[in-house]
């Protein structure tokens, strides 16, 4: 995460911000303690974790969920708590980190 | 693998989405807590839109949060303004774009829609006269609140919105005084007395009531409002996850009702609980209000505001039913959403 802060000469005038939705920038994924792991056995795509995530971290089309995005979702499991069909699980980042070092080192 | 089946209504939705370039209207990156209930509400009530918005927000959590300068979360055009201001702004761009329609700078037929988002302290304390003036004044705007019973983006102080008993940073809990003393002010009815086209009282997780009352009220002229509830995890003291678990909550246990008013006389309650929880499991759910468990007194103050209300609002519904009889009108067809 870095911006480059602009002269006071190339500020717009009224602090307007002429880009939209340019928080992206902001990687909050780095917030999360828990992570959401879909069973994609389970998970019928009824696109109800995606209405209810703040962080509209859950990317979708019309008929279909991917993979959630890691690079924002702060991991609050509400997906976990709503989902009809318990397809997804809370687990510990740390577990995972581990595991995925653990597999690096062989 | 499972088969696919999305909802219908949030199918629909999704492929709104299309035209903020794939994000939802709140973009991710902003610094809203972990588990907030507040996008989920912007998002629902911005994607039910399917024609361009301009938003004005109070300050507040949603303000703060998503406007961190030099960076923005909107994907839709946003004034941030001072807190009591976010009603009558919006009332100002409304003219303007009433008069800029009449120059010919605005196509005839281009439909813009006016959202104004505001806090519990930004709309039933601070903001409350420039919202009510708004609404006598009948501009063609929807404002949206979003009500998480406190000051929270200042650390939790006490507002107009917070039920009585509750712990706040002004209201401590003690041996000479339990919280907040004086019962919450009921909004939503101070609005329906204003005889505005359209009032009502929603909650997050009941999505399709939410996304339908948006649509309801875009389809009306003149001056909306929507109350919505709005669990705060930070404040209130719960765990993330349950956010939308105790939206839910308030509305079984008859603490939130969801309901709807139309020009402030014909009323009509939306979800009946047929077997409502006892009150006793939402204030236990909330560290923040959870003392008043051991004061019976304080208790019965709130089981006994709550059933009045409840009682209230279902005999204002039967006598709207009478009311639209005498009238001549069709009470269901009033509330149903014209098709485009």
């Amino acid at each position: 995460m870095s911006y480059q802060l602009k002269p006071w000469h190339e500020i717009p005038i009224g602090s307007i911000v002429p880009e939209a939705g340019s928080s992206k920038i902001n990687h909050t994924g780095s917030w999360r303690m828990l992570r959401p792991v879909l069973n994609y056995d389970k998970c019928t795509h009824c696109l109800i974790c995606w209405i209810f995530c703040p962080d509209d971290s859950i990317p979708v089309s019309p008929q279909e969920r991917f993979e959630t995005d890691f690079e924002y979702c702060k991991g609050c499991g509400i997906c976990a708590v709503e989902c009809p069909y318990d397809a997804l699980e809370m687990v510990p980042e740390m577990e995972i980190k581990l595991k995925e070092l653990e597999e690096e080192l062989g | 693998m499972a088969k696919k089946r999305p909802i219908a209504l949030l199918s629909e939705l999704a492929s709104h989405k299309e035209t903020f370039g794939g994000d939802m209207p709140l973009a991710p990156g902003h610094r809203m807590c972990i588990g907030c209930g507040i996008p989920p509400i912007v998002n629902e009530v911005i994607l039910a839109i399917n024609e361009p918005v301009i938003i004005s927000n109070a300050t507040g959590c949603l303000e703060v949060t998503t406007g961190v300068y030099p960076v923005t979360a909107w994907n839709v055009p946003w004034i941030h303004v001072n807190f009591q201001s976010a009603a009558t702004v919006m009332a100002g761009v409304e003219a303007a774009y009433k008069v800029l329609k009449k120059k010919g700078v605005i196509p005839e037929d281009k439909k813009i829609h006016f959202v104004a988002f505001g806090g519990d302290g930004g709309t039933y304390d601070i903001g409350f006269q420039a919202l009510s003036a708004t609404a006598e004044r009948g501009h063609n705007v929807l404002y949206v609140c979003y009500n998480n019973e406190g000051y929270q983006n200042t650390g939790y102080q006490k507002s107009s919105a917070t039920p009585i008993g509750a712990y706040t940073k002004t209201t401590p809990v003690g041996k000479a005084k339990v919280g907040k003393q004086e019962p919450r002010k009921d909004l939503t009815m101070i609005m329906a007395a204003h005889g505005i086209p359209y009032v009502a009282q929603a909650s997050p997780h009941i999505f399709r009531d939410l996304t339908r009352k948006t649509k309801k009220a875009i389809s009306m002229d003149g001056f909306k409002f929507i109350n919505v509830l709005e669990p705060c995890t930070l404040s209130w003291r719960f765990s993330p996850e349950d956010t939308m678990r105790l939206a839910k909550l308030a509305v079984e246990t008859r603490y939130w009702p969801v309901y709807e008013v139309i020009d402030g006389k014909y009323w009509k309650v939306n979800i009946k609980p047929k077997k409502p929880k006892p009150i006793e499991e939402y204030i236990a759910a909330q560290p923040r209000w959870k003392h008043v468990l051991k004061y019976p007194e304080i208790l019965e103050k709130i089981q006994k505001e709550i059933d009045e209300k409840w009682n209230l609002l279902l005999h204002l519904e039967e006598m709207s039913k009478k009311l639209a009889e005498e009238e001549g009108v069709d009470y269901e067809e009033l509330f149903k959403v014209p098709e485009d």
